[in-house]
Protein backbone atom coordinates (compact mmCIF):
# COMPACT_ATOMS: atom_id res chain seq x y z
CA UNK A 1 0.00 0.00 0.00
CA UNK A 2 1.31 3.43 -0.83
CA UNK A 3 0.23 6.01 1.60
CA UNK A 4 0.60 9.37 0.85
CA UNK A 5 -0.02 12.75 2.41
CA UNK A 6 0.10 14.12 -0.86
CA UNK A 7 -2.03 13.78 -3.36
CA UNK A 8 0.09 15.03 -6.25
CA UNK A 9 2.45 12.88 -5.23
CA UNK A 10 3.30 10.83 -8.26
CA UNK A 11 4.99 6.84 -7.81
CA UNK A 12 8.03 5.64 -9.50
CA UNK A 13 5.37 4.49 -12.31
CA UNK A 14 4.13 8.06 -12.66
CA UNK A 15 0.78 7.06 -11.47
CA UNK A 16 -1.69 9.14 -9.05
CA UNK A 17 -1.07 7.17 -5.63
CA UNK A 18 -4.36 7.87 -4.37
CA UNK A 19 -4.29 5.57 -1.15
CA UNK A 20 -5.07 8.85 1.52
CA UNK A 21 -5.01 8.83 5.06
CA UNK A 22 -7.14 8.95 8.66
CA UNK A 23 -7.26 11.73 10.58
CA UNK A 24 -8.81 10.63 13.84
CA UNK A 25 -9.30 13.89 15.43
CA UNK A 26 -11.10 17.08 13.60
CA UNK A 27 -12.60 19.55 15.47
CA UNK A 28 -16.02 20.88 13.46
CA UNK A 29 -17.97 23.12 15.17
CA UNK A 30 -22.00 25.07 14.04
CA UNK A 31 -21.52 28.67 12.45
CA UNK A 32 -24.78 29.18 13.85
CA UNK A 33 -26.21 27.13 16.57
CA UNK A 34 -29.61 28.69 16.40
CA UNK A 35 -29.53 27.86 12.56
CA UNK A 36 -28.20 24.34 12.89
CA UNK A 37 -28.60 23.05 16.32
CA UNK A 38 -32.02 24.40 17.19
CA UNK A 39 -33.91 22.25 14.63
CA UNK A 40 -33.09 19.24 16.62
CA UNK A 41 -33.45 20.56 20.21
CA UNK A 42 -37.17 20.88 21.80
CA UNK A 43 -38.40 24.45 21.88
CA UNK A 44 -38.41 24.24 26.06
CA UNK A 45 -34.85 23.89 25.43
CA UNK A 46 -34.70 26.54 22.92
CA UNK A 47 -35.99 28.84 25.51
CA UNK A 48 -33.77 27.53 28.31
CA UNK A 49 -30.88 27.98 26.30
CA UNK A 50 -31.54 31.55 25.87
CA UNK A 51 -32.59 32.69 29.65
CA UNK A 52 -30.29 30.88 31.97
CA UNK A 53 -27.72 29.28 28.90
CA UNK A 54 -25.52 26.29 29.05
CA UNK A 55 -23.33 26.56 32.39
CA UNK A 56 -20.76 24.20 32.16
CA UNK A 57 -18.41 22.67 35.73
CA UNK A 58 -16.04 26.01 35.20
CA UNK A 59 -16.56 29.65 36.73
CA UNK A 60 -17.44 31.22 33.26
CA UNK A 61 -19.77 31.37 30.94
CA UNK A 62 -18.18 32.02 27.33
CA UNK A 63 -14.75 30.86 28.05
CA UNK A 64 -12.45 28.71 29.38
CA UNK A 65 -10.41 28.77 32.30
CA UNK A 66 -7.17 29.30 30.71
CA UNK A 67 -6.72 31.68 27.86
CA UNK A 68 -5.73 29.58 24.52
CA UNK A 69 -2.88 29.70 22.38
CA UNK A 70 -5.01 31.28 19.94
CA UNK A 71 -7.88 33.07 19.21
CA UNK A 72 -10.59 30.02 18.99
CA UNK A 73 -8.00 27.77 20.21
CA UNK A 74 -7.21 27.62 16.33
CA UNK A 75 -4.90 28.39 13.96
CA UNK A 76 -4.96 31.73 12.07
CA UNK A 77 -5.79 30.58 8.89
CA UNK A 78 -8.44 28.39 9.65
CA UNK A 79 -11.05 31.63 9.77
CA UNK A 80 -13.13 30.55 7.15
CA UNK A 81 -13.00 33.29 3.93
CA UNK A 82 -16.82 33.29 3.76
CA UNK A 83 -17.36 33.98 7.92
CA UNK A 84 -18.31 31.93 10.89
CA UNK A 85 -15.74 30.25 13.14
CA UNK A 86 -12.76 28.02 12.86
CA UNK A 87 -14.09 24.47 11.31
CA UNK A 88 -17.66 25.60 10.41
CA UNK A 89 -17.18 25.34 6.97
CA UNK A 90 -17.14 22.20 4.88
CA UNK A 91 -16.10 23.65 1.64
CA UNK A 92 -13.35 25.65 2.74
CA UNK A 93 -12.25 22.54 5.24
CA UNK A 94 -12.42 20.08 1.84
CA UNK A 95 -10.06 22.99 0.38
CA UNK A 96 -7.69 23.74 3.58
CA UNK A 97 -7.38 19.98 4.91
CA UNK A 98 -9.00 17.48 3.51
CA UNK A 99 -8.20 18.08 -0.25
CA UNK A 100 -5.00 18.71 0.33
CA UNK A 101 -3.54 16.52 3.00
CA UNK A 102 -5.60 13.40 1.09
CA UNK A 103 -7.83 12.51 4.41
CA UNK A 104 -9.46 9.41 3.61
CA UNK A 105 -10.89 9.62 6.88
CA UNK A 106 -11.64 12.22 9.05
CA UNK A 107 -12.96 11.19 12.67
CA UNK A 108 -14.57 14.26 13.55
CA UNK A 109 -15.08 15.64 17.59
CA UNK A 110 -16.91 18.02 18.19
CA UNK A 111 -16.04 19.62 21.64
CA UNK A 112 -17.00 22.39 23.76
CA UNK A 113 -21.24 21.70 23.15
CA UNK A 114 -22.90 19.64 25.19
CA UNK A 115 -21.00 17.46 26.57
CA UNK A 116 -20.69 18.21 30.99
CA UNK A 117 -23.38 21.19 30.99
CA UNK A 118 -24.11 21.00 34.81
CA UNK A 119 -27.96 20.41 33.97
CA UNK A 120 -27.98 17.02 33.05
CA UNK A 121 -31.46 16.89 30.73
CA UNK A 122 -30.05 19.91 28.72
CA UNK A 123 -26.73 17.91 28.26
CA UNK A 124 -28.83 14.94 27.09
CA UNK A 125 -30.75 17.22 24.59
CA UNK A 126 -27.75 19.15 23.76
CA UNK A 127 -25.38 16.11 22.95
CA UNK A 128 -28.12 14.48 20.97
CA UNK A 129 -29.02 17.19 18.95
CA UNK A 130 -25.29 18.24 18.27
CA UNK A 131 -24.92 13.94 17.09
CA UNK A 132 -28.09 14.73 14.59
CA UNK A 133 -26.39 17.66 13.39
CA UNK A 134 -22.98 15.68 12.57
CA UNK A 135 -25.01 13.90 10.46
CA UNK A 136 -27.15 16.44 8.98
CA UNK A 137 -24.22 19.21 8.02
CA UNK A 138 -21.51 16.58 7.92
CA UNK A 139 -21.54 13.20 7.19
CA UNK A 140 -24.33 12.93 5.27
CA UNK A 141 -22.37 15.44 3.15
CA UNK A 142 -19.17 14.12 3.17
CA UNK A 143 -18.03 10.67 2.97
CA UNK A 144 -14.83 11.11 4.00
CA UNK A 145 -15.85 12.72 7.86
CA UNK A 146 -17.10 9.90 10.28
CA UNK A 147 -18.77 11.52 13.66
CA UNK A 148 -18.32 10.54 17.32
CA UNK A 149 -21.40 10.07 19.18
CA UNK A 150 -21.46 12.76 22.17
CA UNK A 151 -23.19 11.42 25.33
CA UNK A 152 -24.01 13.22 28.51
CA UNK A 153 -22.34 10.42 30.63
CA UNK A 154 -22.78 11.42 33.75
CA UNK A 155 -26.44 9.76 33.18
CA UNK A 156 -25.12 6.55 31.95
CA UNK A 157 -28.71 5.56 30.91
CA UNK A 158 -29.15 8.41 29.26
CA UNK A 159 -25.62 8.30 27.49
CA UNK A 160 -26.99 4.19 26.27
CA UNK A 161 -29.64 5.20 25.03
CA UNK A 162 -28.09 7.73 22.63
CA UNK A 163 -25.41 5.34 21.54
CA UNK A 164 -28.72 2.68 20.76
CA UNK A 165 -29.93 5.12 18.92
CA UNK A 166 -26.96 5.39 17.06
CA UNK A 167 -25.13 2.22 16.76
CA UNK A 168 -25.46 0.74 13.50
CA UNK A 169 -25.45 4.05 11.54
CA UNK A 170 -22.06 4.89 9.23
CA UNK A 171 -21.81 8.13 10.61
CA UNK A 172 -20.71 7.43 12.94
CA UNK A 173 -17.12 5.72 14.58
CA UNK A 174 -16.82 6.01 17.72
CA UNK A 175 -18.52 7.11 21.57
CA UNK A 176 -16.83 10.54 22.75
CA UNK A 177 -16.12 11.09 26.41
CA UNK A 178 -13.52 14.58 27.93
CA UNK A 179 -11.34 13.11 29.68
CA UNK A 180 -12.00 15.61 32.84
CA UNK A 181 -14.81 13.44 34.22
CA UNK A 182 -16.28 14.06 37.34
CA UNK A 183 -15.54 10.38 38.94
CA UNK A 184 -12.46 8.18 37.80
CA UNK A 185 -13.66 6.40 34.40
CA UNK A 186 -12.99 3.23 35.74
CA UNK A 187 -15.36 3.92 38.32
CA UNK A 188 -18.72 1.84 38.11
CA UNK A 189 -21.31 4.51 37.23
CA UNK A 190 -19.38 4.56 33.36
CA UNK A 191 -19.47 0.53 32.46
CA UNK A 192 -22.86 0.82 31.15
CA UNK A 193 -21.81 2.97 28.25
CA UNK A 194 -18.51 0.94 28.14
CA UNK A 195 -20.46 -2.14 27.59
CA UNK A 196 -23.31 -0.46 24.88
CA UNK A 197 -20.19 1.20 23.16
CA UNK A 198 -18.76 -2.32 22.86
CA UNK A 199 -22.14 -4.24 22.03
CA UNK A 200 -22.33 -1.47 19.03
CA UNK A 201 -18.84 -2.23 18.05
CA UNK A 202 -17.45 1.07 18.50
CA UNK A 203 -14.66 2.40 20.34
CA UNK A 204 -14.73 4.91 22.91
CA UNK A 205 -12.65 8.12 22.26
CA UNK A 206 -11.63 10.16 25.09
CA UNK A 207 -10.87 13.35 24.47
CA UNK A 208 -8.55 15.70 26.42
CA UNK A 209 -10.06 18.50 28.39
CA UNK A 210 -13.47 18.76 30.07
CA UNK A 211 -14.58 20.17 32.89
CA UNK A 212 -15.07 17.61 35.90
CA UNK A 213 -15.44 19.95 38.65
CA UNK A 214 -12.10 19.45 40.17
CA UNK A 215 -8.75 21.55 39.64
CA UNK A 216 -7.07 20.35 36.39
CA UNK A 217 -3.89 18.75 38.20
CA UNK A 218 -3.73 16.55 41.14
CA UNK A 219 -2.00 19.60 43.02
CA UNK A 220 -4.49 22.00 42.55
CA UNK A 221 -4.78 24.82 39.74
CA UNK A 222 -1.43 25.91 37.60
CA UNK A 223 -0.54 28.91 36.75
CA UNK A 224 -0.24 28.69 32.71
CA UNK A 225 -2.32 27.29 29.57
CA UNK A 226 0.61 25.43 28.78
CA UNK A 227 0.85 23.76 32.39
CA UNK A 228 -3.41 22.78 31.60
CA UNK A 229 -1.98 21.00 28.30
CA UNK A 230 0.81 19.05 29.90
CA UNK A 231 -2.12 18.09 32.55
CA UNK A 232 -3.76 16.06 30.13
CA UNK A 233 -1.00 13.42 30.24
CA UNK A 234 -1.67 13.51 33.66
CA UNK A 235 -5.22 13.14 33.70
CA UNK A 236 -5.13 10.09 30.99
CA UNK A 237 -2.58 8.17 32.74
CA UNK A 238 -5.07 8.65 35.89
CA UNK A 239 -7.66 7.40 33.42
CA UNK A 240 -6.27 4.33 32.14
CA UNK A 241 -4.94 3.56 35.65
CA UNK A 242 -8.68 3.57 36.63
CA UNK A 243 -10.23 1.55 34.09
CA UNK A 244 -7.59 -1.20 34.46
CA UNK A 245 -7.54 -1.70 38.36
CA UNK A 246 -11.06 -1.34 38.14
CA UNK A 247 -11.13 -4.31 35.73
CA UNK A 248 -13.18 -2.19 33.07
CA UNK A 249 -10.74 -4.21 30.13
CA UNK A 250 -11.41 -7.68 32.02
CA UNK A 251 -15.20 -7.53 32.39
CA UNK A 252 -15.81 -6.23 29.17
CA UNK A 253 -14.94 -8.29 26.15
CA UNK A 254 -14.23 -6.15 23.02
CA UNK A 255 -13.83 -3.13 24.41
CA UNK A 256 -11.84 -0.37 22.94
CA UNK A 257 -10.07 2.96 23.98
CA UNK A 258 -8.89 5.51 22.02
CA UNK A 259 -7.24 7.98 23.93
CA UNK A 260 -7.06 12.13 22.13
CA UNK A 261 -4.93 14.37 22.65
CA UNK A 262 -2.84 14.09 25.68
CA UNK A 263 1.07 12.62 24.48
CA UNK A 264 1.64 9.09 23.58
CA UNK A 265 5.70 9.14 25.04
CA UNK A 266 3.94 8.51 28.65
CA UNK A 267 2.28 4.97 27.57
CA UNK A 268 5.30 2.92 28.06
CA UNK A 269 6.20 4.16 31.25
CA UNK A 270 2.84 4.16 32.97
CA UNK A 271 2.27 0.36 31.70
CA UNK A 272 6.17 -0.74 32.98
CA UNK A 273 4.76 0.64 36.59
CA UNK A 274 1.40 -0.61 36.44
CA UNK A 275 2.79 -4.16 35.61
CA UNK A 276 5.21 -3.80 38.52
CA UNK A 277 2.76 -2.68 40.82
CA UNK A 278 -0.20 -5.36 40.08
CA UNK A 279 2.44 -7.72 40.82
CA UNK A 280 2.85 -7.09 44.37
CA UNK A 281 -0.66 -6.26 44.83
CA UNK A 282 -2.92 -8.72 43.32
CA UNK A 283 -4.58 -9.59 47.10
CA UNK A 284 -6.20 -5.88 46.39
CA UNK A 285 -6.34 -5.77 42.95
CA UNK A 286 -8.79 -8.64 42.21
CA UNK A 287 -10.54 -7.97 38.89
CA UNK A 288 -7.44 -7.46 36.99
CA UNK A 289 -6.31 -10.98 36.04
CA UNK A 290 -3.34 -10.46 33.62
CA UNK A 291 -1.07 -7.85 33.66
CA UNK A 292 -1.97 -4.23 33.26
CA UNK A 293 0.66 -4.08 30.02
CA UNK A 294 -1.74 -6.61 28.25
CA UNK A 295 -4.95 -4.66 28.67
CA UNK A 296 -2.96 -1.69 27.58
CA UNK A 297 -1.33 -3.16 24.12
CA UNK A 298 -4.52 -5.38 23.51
CA UNK A 299 -7.52 -2.71 24.09
CA UNK A 300 -5.64 1.17 24.11
CA UNK A 301 -5.01 3.49 21.21
CA UNK A 302 -3.19 6.64 21.57
CA UNK A 303 -3.32 9.70 19.04
CA UNK A 304 -0.92 11.45 18.11
CA UNK A 305 -1.27 15.28 17.57
CA UNK A 306 0.29 16.95 19.81
CA UNK A 307 3.22 14.82 19.14
CA UNK A 308 6.53 14.87 21.42
CA UNK A 309 9.04 16.86 19.56
CA UNK A 310 12.49 15.82 20.99
CA UNK A 311 15.63 17.19 19.82
CA UNK A 312 16.91 13.56 18.93
CA UNK A 313 14.46 12.70 16.56
CA UNK A 314 14.62 8.78 17.32
CA UNK A 315 13.78 9.37 20.92
CA UNK A 316 10.14 8.99 19.20
CA UNK A 317 11.05 6.30 16.97
CA UNK A 318 11.93 4.47 20.51
CA UNK A 319 8.81 5.09 22.21
CA UNK A 320 6.60 3.85 19.74
CA UNK A 321 8.56 1.15 19.39
CA UNK A 322 7.08 0.26 22.73
CA UNK A 323 3.80 1.58 22.75
CA UNK A 324 3.71 -0.61 19.52
CA UNK A 325 3.30 1.11 15.69
CA UNK A 326 -0.22 -1.01 15.70
CA UNK A 327 -1.47 1.61 18.37
CA UNK A 328 -0.85 5.42 17.17
CA UNK A 329 -3.12 6.79 15.00
CA UNK A 330 -2.33 9.96 12.94
CA UNK A 331 -4.37 13.53 14.21
CA UNK A 332 -4.23 17.03 12.89
CA UNK A 333 -6.09 18.86 15.19
CA UNK A 334 -7.24 20.46 12.72
CA UNK A 335 -8.42 23.66 12.87
CA UNK A 336 -6.85 24.39 16.18
CA UNK A 337 -3.61 26.13 16.61
CA UNK A 338 -1.62 22.81 17.94
CA UNK A 339 -2.82 21.14 14.58
CA UNK A 340 0.05 18.86 13.56
CA UNK A 341 1.17 18.73 9.31
CA UNK A 342 1.11 15.16 8.53
CA UNK A 343 3.73 15.42 5.89
CA UNK A 344 6.03 16.60 9.21
CA UNK A 345 4.81 15.16 11.73
CA UNK A 346 6.94 11.88 11.82
CA UNK A 347 10.65 13.67 11.07
CA UNK A 348 12.16 10.45 10.80
CA UNK A 349 12.71 7.92 8.35
CA UNK A 350 9.74 5.56 8.38
CA UNK A 351 9.24 2.06 7.15
CA UNK A 352 6.74 1.19 4.73
CA UNK A 353 4.88 -0.46 7.37
CA UNK A 354 5.24 1.79 10.00
CA UNK A 355 4.20 4.82 7.63
CA UNK A 356 1.12 2.68 6.71
CA UNK A 357 0.49 1.74 10.07
CA UNK A 358 0.34 4.90 11.38
CA UNK A 359 -1.42 6.75 8.72
CA UNK A 360 -3.80 5.14 7.82
CA UNK A 361 -4.04 0.89 8.88
CA UNK A 362 -4.32 1.78 12.82
CA UNK A 363 -7.40 3.68 12.29
CA UNK A 364 -9.40 1.35 10.76
CA UNK A 365 -8.47 -1.26 12.99
CA UNK A 366 -9.35 1.09 15.69
CA UNK A 367 -12.67 1.83 14.88
CA UNK A 368 -13.38 -1.64 13.41
CA UNK A 369 -13.55 -0.42 9.80
CA UNK A 370 -13.28 -2.50 6.91
CA UNK A 371 -10.35 -0.63 4.84
CA UNK A 372 -11.87 -0.72 1.39
CA UNK B 1 21.66 34.64 -6.52
CA UNK B 2 19.13 36.19 -8.51
CA UNK B 3 16.83 38.87 -8.72
CA UNK B 4 13.37 39.15 -9.42
CA UNK B 5 10.62 41.89 -9.95
CA UNK B 6 7.51 40.00 -7.87
CA UNK B 7 5.54 42.52 -7.31
CA UNK B 8 4.49 46.69 -8.11
CA UNK B 9 4.94 48.96 -4.97
CA UNK B 10 0.78 50.21 -5.40
CA UNK B 11 -0.26 46.28 -4.69
CA UNK B 12 0.98 47.05 -1.29
CA UNK B 13 -1.38 50.29 -1.17
CA UNK B 14 -3.86 48.11 0.95
CA UNK B 15 -1.91 45.95 2.52
CA UNK B 16 1.08 45.55 4.36
CA UNK B 17 2.01 41.58 3.08
CA UNK B 18 2.00 39.78 -0.31
CA UNK B 19 2.46 36.13 -0.54
CA UNK B 20 4.81 35.48 -4.37
CA UNK B 21 5.62 32.46 -5.87
CA UNK B 22 9.85 32.79 -7.32
CA UNK B 23 10.89 29.37 -9.50
CA UNK B 24 8.16 27.67 -7.48
CA UNK B 25 8.83 28.76 -4.07
CA UNK B 26 6.56 30.59 -1.78
CA UNK B 27 8.07 34.11 -0.31
CA UNK B 28 6.01 36.39 1.32
CA UNK B 29 7.16 39.97 1.35
CA UNK B 30 6.39 42.47 4.17
CA UNK B 31 6.10 46.14 3.66
CA UNK B 32 6.61 48.03 6.89
CA UNK B 33 6.31 51.74 6.36
CA UNK B 34 9.45 52.23 4.02
CA UNK B 35 11.49 48.95 4.78
CA UNK B 36 10.65 45.87 2.62
CA UNK B 37 11.40 42.16 3.96
CA UNK B 38 11.34 38.79 2.55
CA UNK B 39 11.31 35.33 3.82
CA UNK B 40 10.28 32.36 2.77
CA UNK B 41 6.68 31.74 3.57
CA UNK B 42 7.40 28.38 5.14
CA UNK B 43 7.65 28.14 9.24
CA UNK B 44 10.95 26.07 9.74
CA UNK B 45 8.92 25.10 12.52
CA UNK B 46 6.04 22.63 10.70
CA UNK B 47 5.40 24.73 7.75
CA UNK B 48 2.47 26.51 8.60
CA UNK B 49 1.70 30.06 6.22
CA UNK B 50 3.89 32.55 7.69
CA UNK B 51 1.98 35.32 5.41
CA UNK B 52 -1.40 34.35 7.61
CA UNK B 53 0.82 35.47 10.67
CA UNK B 54 0.51 38.43 12.67
CA UNK B 55 3.08 41.08 13.17
CA UNK B 56 3.44 41.92 16.70
CA UNK B 57 5.45 44.33 19.08
CA UNK B 58 8.65 42.62 21.09
CA UNK B 59 7.72 41.78 24.02
CA UNK B 60 9.96 41.72 26.87
CA UNK B 61 9.94 41.10 30.65
CA UNK B 62 12.92 41.81 32.99
CA UNK B 63 10.96 39.92 35.50
CA UNK B 64 7.63 39.21 36.32
CA UNK B 65 4.81 41.83 35.82
CA UNK B 66 7.16 44.80 34.22
CA UNK B 67 6.14 44.29 30.50
CA UNK B 68 7.75 46.29 28.16
CA UNK B 69 7.14 46.40 24.24
CA UNK B 70 9.26 47.52 21.10
CA UNK B 71 9.70 47.66 17.71
CA UNK B 72 6.26 47.35 17.21
CA UNK B 73 5.42 45.39 13.89
CA UNK B 74 8.60 43.73 13.52
CA UNK B 75 8.02 40.72 15.15
CA UNK B 76 6.19 37.69 12.97
CA UNK B 77 3.54 34.68 14.91
CA UNK B 78 3.22 32.17 13.11
CA UNK B 79 -0.63 31.68 12.78
CA UNK B 80 -0.05 27.95 13.92
CA UNK B 81 1.69 27.21 16.85
CA UNK B 82 2.63 31.05 17.26
CA UNK B 83 6.35 30.78 17.35
CA UNK B 84 8.27 34.40 16.80
CA UNK B 85 10.42 36.00 14.28
CA UNK B 86 12.34 38.99 13.95
CA UNK B 87 11.20 39.74 10.53
CA UNK B 88 14.47 42.02 10.62
CA UNK B 89 16.46 38.64 10.85
CA UNK B 90 14.19 35.89 10.25
CA UNK B 91 15.86 34.66 13.85
CA UNK B 92 13.18 32.61 16.09
CA UNK B 93 12.76 34.29 19.54
CA UNK B 94 12.45 31.01 21.79
CA UNK B 95 15.65 29.24 19.61
CA UNK B 96 17.47 31.96 18.33
CA UNK B 97 20.04 29.15 17.58
CA UNK B 98 18.23 26.69 16.53
CA UNK B 99 15.43 27.70 14.02
CA UNK B 100 15.75 30.87 11.35
CA UNK B 101 13.34 31.68 8.34
CA UNK B 102 14.81 32.17 6.08
CA UNK B 103 15.13 35.60 4.73
CA UNK B 104 15.99 37.15 1.14
CA UNK B 105 17.00 40.58 -0.02
CA UNK B 106 14.19 43.20 -1.10
CA UNK B 107 14.84 46.15 -2.93
CA UNK B 108 12.42 48.53 -4.73
CA UNK B 109 13.47 49.75 -8.11
CA UNK B 110 11.93 51.96 -10.44
CA UNK B 111 10.23 50.47 -13.93
CA UNK B 112 13.29 51.49 -16.23
CA UNK B 113 15.34 49.48 -13.91
CA UNK B 114 12.89 46.71 -13.47
CA UNK B 115 13.29 45.93 -16.85
CA UNK B 116 17.39 45.38 -16.41
CA UNK B 117 16.37 42.63 -13.76
CA UNK B 118 14.89 40.31 -16.11
CA UNK B 119 12.74 37.86 -14.62
CA UNK B 120 9.96 39.81 -16.29
CA UNK B 121 7.75 37.33 -17.71
CA UNK B 122 4.37 37.40 -15.28
CA UNK B 123 4.41 41.89 -15.02
CA UNK B 124 4.12 44.43 -17.22
CA UNK B 125 6.36 47.17 -15.77
CA UNK B 126 5.64 51.02 -16.75
CA UNK B 127 8.57 53.47 -16.49
CA UNK B 128 7.60 55.68 -14.02
CA UNK B 129 6.15 52.56 -12.03
CA UNK B 130 8.03 51.26 -8.74
CA UNK B 131 8.66 47.36 -8.40
CA UNK B 132 9.73 45.17 -5.28
CA UNK B 133 12.64 43.43 -6.25
CA UNK B 134 13.61 39.64 -4.43
CA UNK B 135 16.86 37.83 -4.85
CA UNK B 136 17.28 34.19 -4.33
S1 LIG C 1 4.46 25.77 12.03
FE1 LIG C 1 4.97 27.75 12.62
S2 LIG C 1 5.02 27.64 14.72
FE2 LIG C 1 4.64 25.61 14.16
Amino acid sequence: MNIETNPQAQDAGGAKVRTGIADCDIHPSPRDFEKEVYPFLETRWQRYIESYGMVQRVGFMGGTQYPKGQPRASRRDSFPPGGGGPGSDLAFMRQQHLDPHNVELGVMIPLRVGQQILNIDLAIAICSAMNDWQIAEWTSQEPRLKGSILTAYQDAGAAVREIERHAGKDDFVQVSMLSRTPEPMGNRMYWPIYEAAAAAGLPVGVHAFGYGGTPVTGGGWPSYYMEDMMAHSQSCQALITSMVFEGVFERIPGFRLVIVEAGIAWLPALAWRLDAIWRKNRGELTAVKRPPSDYIRECIWLTSQPIEEPDTRQHLVDAIDWIGWDRVLYASDYPHWDFDDPQQVLPVKLTRAQRDNFFRDNAFSAYGLSDG
Amino acid sequence: MARHVVASVEEFDKTDRKLVQVKGRPIVVFRLGEEWFAMSNRCPHMGGSLCEGQLISLVEAERPGEVTMSREGEILRCPWHGWEFDIRTGQSRARPAAFRSRQHPVSVVSGAEAESVGNLETFEVRRDGRYVVVEI
